[in-house]
């Protein structure tokens, strides 16, 4: 909201941009999913279809579990559910699982390639989506700096970011091909600092993890074994704004996965990962 | 500390390859403090352990690849802060074969930096690049002439590399802001400034940057509101789309053209913005009048509607590997609208280098980056402004099989004539004719529409209408009712139970011919029987036609006290037997693809309906399927 009639802050134009890309990708697929970690983003994402829809989320949310969910993040899922009204479907990679695939026997790259990135390319076989929309941000990554707001993966989920399509005046590709999909990022131009400012401004409920407890909390939240909190006294909001504006630590510093090897996240994300 | 101003400056740093874009966003992001702790440490041990010298550029090109090759591959954005304000920087990259990812990211922004090495001076991309930031609309232009340290901070050079690049400039119908000598590399004038420079009195570049200002919405230009969609997730009819131009309000009379209906806004559905949208919001409306509204509508106030046409000029870049050829057919798309089109003559290509147009006057394709000006012709009429009055509107772009290959600005077009756009005979294809060629030349494809309803619910006056509706939108369109059909073809039939059935099998066969000459077969029969109807489905389908089962359903009581032939009246006496809802069963449709109710729903409001519903399915496949 705000207080004259014709100002737009700079909240505004990304929450009209975004809703912008939600409805084109709704009126360009036919079968639509929207990924959902419940982290900090993806509640923003929500947050955002429900307003491009008028109060509905129009198509299924889609949770990978790696069966390494903090506790709390499992019971922020089942109440976002039932109060959102979403259609919820958990994947979890069953196979790699029976196989041993865990962190504590195997490298955190593998882990999350295996229980994120494979399992979702088993959801995708199995419901055939031809749009995923995801929360990804520019900011988060430089490999993230690259993307479109509509990406293309070919049927092995594969990113071709040394030839993507151009995108201008609102004009997006919208074709894939048989067994390809069309990754949808409504929230591309946003920064970390912009996604608080809109918890804020729009008072969106988010898991309590990200607030501080004993002097740390979580800024970026994964598989419960990889990620680690940051020392932090940030309780509220406004304290957590006020660190990121002084913080040059990254946000995904906390992600073990990134950083196992160099170039680790360009690898993870070439093969599929979000 | 210092309140940041709450709105982001979209700054795209283009230029020749090698002048050092890279390593001036890398000296900001440095001098402005905007790392990530331990970036540049990282990156300089890394190149210590490969032996090469730390570039700034390094902090940008975080992707290996780009290391080795020493190129940005692909548009980036960065973000980072002055004292004054937030930015966001857009890298694009300089490469002559990435013009398309300069493109991508140059749209989106508000200023532009423009770098030319002082050592090599202007090059042939330090033109180009000024001439698409001309076409895309970006008119706040900062020149840094980068490399002075290897020009010996020469004013002399500096004078005459801006002397001879704002001359160009100028011809183009541009002008610079500043022209600002620095070097990225010691950081002279950037942040910092120079002690080299003692003959320059202008602005650093961050200073030539917190000069700039973010593009306001631009509610100050005639409405432009562009539907995306039509929601009924609930009992509303919400329009939904975005506010490209201008401003709207609760009770403003829209013009939605193409069809140019109009209907009063009755409420912004979105959350409350005191009765008021504008430029780039994002919003859903509701009408007073239940006009018919589609997806690639565009609506306008009556005093300031846009163009209607189907032939129009236009300077168009092409950025696709296969050349753009005159009388292909690509997809072409303003705004929401997406429609057929094709190159009907190209009148010149300017060699963006020299901007000198080629001399060749039968030229039949425009090649990857390059620009020409040209005519095109669309299927249909769409809605467009010239570009230098509402560029939102003016702008389209060309895709081939779902993939954007050129972008374009409409210029020349007349505000005053909208009707008389009338569309040239083209031969589009040869050869023989295919179904999809057949809709594609119609424009839509051929299908049959199957009323059914009780006598007096309301089959002939909609069809009619209906047929009307298609008809004014040029299509192919026929209704077969008992007057046309009992007359003729079926003129040796009565009304035994038998012949009853043999009539529906006739008009289903005579509606999926007609169907398949490209028609759109209207039929308006009582048709009671569910197997009838599933029969007329499958000869409809046999022939590969769509087929639309609409009900128009009202309640016996309500037909029966319309009775307009009065026949209800002579079943109750007697005179006719096996009336249907008398003394014959009407067997509901369970399935039906539309349902209209006519004891609650007008003509209008039935018709607009149906459109809503069957016009999507009429359009031609795309041509690749």
């Amino acid at each position: 909201m705000t207080d004259s009639n014709n100002t737009r802050t700079h909240l505004d134009q990304l929450e009209s941009q975004s809703i912008f890309i939600f409805r084109e990708a709704f009126h360009a697929f036919k079968n639509v999913v929207m990924p959902w970690s419940m982290g900090k983003d993806s509640n923003v994402l929500i947050w955002l279809a429900r307003k491009a829809f008028f109060g509905r989320v129009p198509f299924p949310v889609l949770h990978i579990d790696t069966t390494y969910e903090f506790p709390e993040m499992l019971e922020f899922r089942a109440w976002a559910e039932n109060h959102y009204k979403l259609k919820l479907i958990v994947k979890i990679n069953e196979e790699a699982r029976a196989r041993g695939v865990g962190y504590e026997t195997h490298d955190p790259v593998t882990v999350t390639h295996e229980l994120k990135t494979v399992a979702l390319q088993q959801v995708l076989m199995e419901y055939k989506w031809d749009a995923i929309i995801t929360g990804i941000r520019r900011d988060e990554d430089p490999t993230r700096a690259k993307e479109r707001y509509f990406s293309p993966r070919n049927a092995q989920m594969e990113w071709d970011y040394k030839d993507q399509p151009p995108e201008f005046w609102g004009q997006f590709a919208t074709n894939p091909g048989k067994g390809e999909h069309v990754r949808v990022q409504p929230l591309l131009d946003w920064t970390e600092v912009d996604i608080w400012r809109y918890i804020q401004r729009e008072a969106i409920p988010i898991p309590k993890m990200y607030f501080a407890r004993n002097g740390k909390r979580y800024r970026s939240l994964g598989c419960s074994p990889i990620t680690t909190p940051v020392e932090s006294n940030a309780a509220t909001i406004d304290e957590i704004i006020a660190e990121l504006e002084t913080t040059k630590t990254s946000e995904r510093a906390g992600r073990a996965q990134d950083h196992h090897e160099r170039n680790a996240m360009q690898k993870l994300r070439a093969k599929g990962f979000l | 500390m210092t309140k940041i101003d709450n709105r982001k400056v979209k700054i795209v740093f283009v230029g020749h390859v090698d002048h050092g874009k890279s390593t001036l966003i890398g000296r900001i992001l440095h001098d402005t403090e905007s790392l990530p702790e331990g970036k540049i440490e990282q990156i300089k041990k890394a190149c210590e352990a490969e032996k090469m010298e730390f570039e700034f550029a390094f902090l940008l090109d975080a992707l290996l690849e780009e290391q080795e090759q020493n190129i940005t591959i692909d548009t980036t954005q960065i973000p980072f802060r002055t004292k004054k304000r937030e930015y966001m920087i857009i890298d694009a990259p300089g490469h002559k074969e990435f013009l398309k990812n300069m493109i991508t990211g140059a749209s989106n922004a508000d200023a532009a930096i423009l770098v030319i090495a002082a050592s090599e001076g202007v090059k042939e991309q330090s033109r180009r690049h000024a001439y698409l930031l001309s076409m895309l609309g970006i008119k706040q232009i900062i020149v840094v002439v980068n490399k002075m340290d290897l020009a010996d901070w020469s004013q002399d050079r500096f004078k005459e590399i801006t002397t001879e690049y704002r001359k160009f400039l100028v011809d183009l119908g541009m002008e610079a802001r500043c022209f600002v000598p620095a070097s990225a590399k010691t950081g002279d004038n950037v942040a910092k400034r120079s002690g080299l420079t003692k003959w320059y009195h202008g602005p650093t570049v961050l200073e030539a940057l917190d000069a700039t200002e973010p593009t306001p919405p631009l509610v100050d230009l005639p409405l432009r509101f562009c539907v995306q969609d039509i929601y009924r997730f609930d009992e509303r009819r919400i329009i939904a789309g975005r506010i490209e131009t201008g401003q709207l309000r609760v009770g403003d009379e829209l013009v939605f053209s193409p069809a140019n209906k109009t209907s009063t806004v009755q409420s912004i559905e979105e959350w409350n913005r005191n009765g008021t949208a504008i430029a780039g919001d994002s919003i859903g409306i509701t009408l007073t009048e239940q006009i018919f509204v589609e997806r690639g509508y565009i609506a306008s106030h009556q005093k300031d509607t846009p163009i209607e046409t189907n032939r129009f000029h236009a300077d168009l870049f092409w950025i696709a590997r296969e050349p753009m050829r005159v009388g292909k057919l690509y997809n072409l798309r303003i705004a929401t609208q997406e429609m057929k089109a094709q190159i009907v003559s190209i009148e010149s290509v300017l060699d963006s280098s020299t901007l000198q147009p080629k001399i060749d006057n039968d030229t039949q394709q425009l090649e990857r980056n390059e620009v020409g000006r040209l005519t095109i012709q669309t299927r249909a009429p769409l809605v467009m402004d010239n570009h230098d009055r509402v560029a939102n509107l003016g702008r389209f772009v060309l895709t081939d099989e779902g993939v954007i290959c050129g972008g374009g600005i409409v210029f020349g077009g007349m505000y005053t004539d909208r009707v008389a756009a009338k569309s040239k005979n083209i031969f589009w294809t040869e050869g023989k004719i295919t179904p999809p060629q057949r809709a594609m030349q119609l424009g839509h494809r051929g299908a049959v529409v199957w009323f059914t309803g009780l006598s007096g619910a309301g089959k002939s006056t909609i069809a009619q209408a209906l047929e009307r509706e298609l008809f004014a939108r040029g299509m192919h369109t026929y209704v077969l009712d008992g007057d046309n059909i009992r007359h003729g073809l079926n003129s040796n039939l009565g009304f035994s139970p038998e012949d009853r059935v043999e009539n529906i099998r006739r008009v289903s066969e005579v509606a999926k011919l007609m169907a398949d000459a490209g028609t759109v077969a209207i039929t308006a029969f009582i048709s009671p029987y569910r197997m009838d109807r599933r029969r007329a489905r499958e000869i409809a389908l046999e022939g590969k036609a769509e087929f639309v089962e609409v009900f128009v359903d009202a309640p016996l009581e309500v037909c029966e006290a319309r009775d307009p032939k009065q026949l209800y009246k002579k079943a109750r006496a007697g005179e006719i037997r096996e009336f249907t809802g008398i003394d014959a069963p009407y067997e509901p449709p369970e399935d039906a693809e539309i349902v209209v109710h006519t004891n609650t729903q007008s003509v209008d409001e039935s018709v607009a309906t149906i459109l809503e519903q069957l016009l999507p399915r009429l359009r031609p496949e795309e041509a690749n399927a």
